[in-house]
């Protein structure tokens, strides 16, 4: 079943469309991912979907329901944990879920409860009585997704859940999003990381300046490109003066160096006989120390998809998380 | 139900949060002392209390709402928890009105210290108190909603600050209440009426001394219009320049 439906969504703002009529469906308890670099629309769709920001055009479906512009109605099933961490400083961890549960009807009991249960499952049970503001990063983001799920929603928003906090705070976060996941929340998330998309997402979409450029299962998107084949070899010489030879002799395949004139990659349409490439190499002096057989990954999908590093993404995003300011996209 | 759970906890949450905190509570005890001394200080001529005390309680109500207001929302604004009610199932117009009880409750208890301090002095047996609750609640509910049009107007906490007292000493000084209404230049005048204070202090001055100078119910008009105008186009611009 289709928790959201969305049709050609857009988004204008001044003249510029930071979203351009895009469409895509999340089915119940699936988790969802938009990746993308900075200023490619994401936060913007979450936005859009979840009230805080007004659709300049296209239909949003949420339970088979038309709730375009009415995002009001739709608040009660959606949980939101934006880019940054919104709690109250001054409230301590306990307090501030308990002021979220209110803030979506829960009555007093059930909110209590259900907080204390959120704060054992989140492993803060020794904080919940700090304020939130003395709480690491790490764990502020870790209570923001308690906040987010206190109600028991329908479907969670999660944006950048991981952006700017250590790698191991990352790693809780990530298994706690997979252990929602497996009790059957479904989740939005929005990423630039793409081990944590391919990690924990059954369906991916890439979003690029505003428009989605591909859809579909990590599988799906995969067998775009397994219709390459690579092999990599480190090897005990400079291969740079065989290169032509290589190329002359082994029509099919490219040769291309890597970062050290001793490393090589061979590229082809077809399978590559492993058996006369080692032998030209030893021919050649070039003894073979390792020879390894590149499975195509999403990173290849998606810098072949979009033509953006991905290194250089998530720099950028790194850094802005690191001086703790989110990143809006 | 569901959406009286979420204004009460907004109020209560504000209320210890910002208005139950030692460093206000003291401001609404210091604040209506101060004044009347500065009364007694610097009259050359024998002040009665009782004709202080409309001026001291506006006075005290008006400085403790519109700041107080506009500085909470433009500092949640900043960090960004104001988006957390935001995304609330709650309608933005009962958002607002949560977000303001507390600054309203917080000025009607500003208003009463100096009566509290007055009683000691003289006898209040004379005064309309149902008229000067009234006048207190409207009062307080006006400077809030202009709190609320300042949070709205700024972006900045020390802009909130600034943004009050544009708003707050022009109505000190035209409400009437150190220069009688009648003896203002006719040009300045029409400027004394276009603002709320003055007929908040009008109808006090009518309750406790009964020498008010317009209609009391125009008096009530006047403020529950500006109450409704500044309510509605803030919230106006919350929806206009918050939900982008």
């Amino acid at each position: 079943m289709k928790i959201i439906e969305v049709k050609d969504l857009q988004k204008d703002f001044n003249g510029f469309t930071a979203v351009d009529r895009v469409s895509f469906h999340i089915n119940r308890g699936e988790i969802f991912g938009f990746l993308g670099p900075n200023g490619a629309g994401k936060t913007t769709t979450i936005n859009m979907l979840t009230g805080m920001a007004r659709i300049t055009g296209g239909r949003v479906k949420l339970m088979g329901e038309d709730y375009t512009g009415r995002p009001k109605k739709a608040q009660a099933m959606m949980g939101i944990v934006p880019d940054e961490s919104n709690l109250y400083e001054e409230l301590t961890g306990l307090e501030n879920l308990i002021f979220c549960g209110a803030l979506y009807g829960m009555d007093k009991e059930h909110r209590r409860a259900r907080a204390a249960r959120l704060l054992q499952q989140f492993g803060l049970e020794e904080a919940a009585e700090r304020p939130f503001k003395a709480y690491s990063k790490g764990m502020k983001r870790k209570l923001t997704i308690a906040a987010g799920i206190i109600h028991e929603p329908e479907i969670l928003f999660l944006d950048e859940p991981t952006t700017g906090i250590d790698v191991a705070f990352a790693r809780q976060i990530r298994e706690l999003i997979g252990e929602l996941h497996r009790k059957g929340t479904t989740i939005f998330l929005t990423t630039h990381y793409i081990e944590e998309a391919e990690r924990l997402c059954q369906r991916l979409a890439f979003i690029v300046r505003g428009k989605i450029v591909r859809e579909g299962t990590v599988e799906e998107l995969m067998k775009e490109a397994q219709g390459e084949n690579i092999v990599n070899f480190t090897l005990g010489g400079d291969f740079s003066g065989a290169r032509e030879e290589f190329a002359r002799r082994f029509p099919g395949c490219s040769f291309k160096i890597g970062k050290t004139n001793s490393a090589v990659s061979v590229h082809s349409s077809s399978a590559i006989a492993l058996f006369p490439l080692v032998k030209l190499f030893e021919e050649n002096n070039l003894p073979v120390y390792e020879a390894k057989i590149v499975r195509p990954s999403l990173e290849e999908v998606f810098v072949k998809t979009t033509g953006i590093e991905l290194q250089k993404m998530q720099e950028q995003k790194d850094r802005k998380g690191r001086k703790g300011g989110g990143t809006r996209s | 139900m569901k959406a009286w759970i979420a204004f009460s906890s907004i109020l209560m949450k504000d209320m210890r949060s910002y208005y139950l905190k030692p460093p206000n509570i003291s401001w609404g005890l210091i604040f209506p002392v101060a004044w009347t001394l500065m009364f007694f200080l610097r009259s050359p001529v024998p002040v009665a209390v009782r004709d202080l005390l409309p001026g001291v309680m506006a006075l005290s109500i008006l400085f403790g709402t519109t700041s107080m207001l506009a500085v909470t929302i433009t500092f949640e604004r900043k960090n960004r928890s104001f988006e957390r009610l935001l995304l609330a199932p709650i309608s933005l117009n009962l958002l607002m009105l949560a977000k303001t009880s507390g600054a309203v409750l917080f000025g009607v208890f500003n208003a009463f210290v100096p009566v509290l301090f007055a009683s000691f002095m003289i006898t209040l047996s004379e005064v309309n108190w149902f008229m000067v609750l009234g006048s207190v609640l409207l009062i307080a509910v006006t400077s809030t909603f202009l709190g609320l049009f300042i949070a709205v107007s700024v972006s900045q906490v020390f802009e909130a600050q600034t943004f009050s007292n544009f708003f707050r000493f022009p109505m000190l000084f035209l409400c009437g209440l150190f220069i009688p209404l009648s003896e203002l230049p006719v040009f300045i005048r029409p400027l004394s009426y276009a603002l709320p204070l003055t007929y908040g202090v009008d109808i006090l001055k009518t309750a406790i001394n009964g020498d008010g100078v317009i209609a009391v119910s125009l008096n009530f008009l006047m403020l529950a219009a500006f109450s409704i105008f500044l309510f509605s186009y803030s919230t106006y611009n919350v929806n206009r320049k918050w939900i982008l």
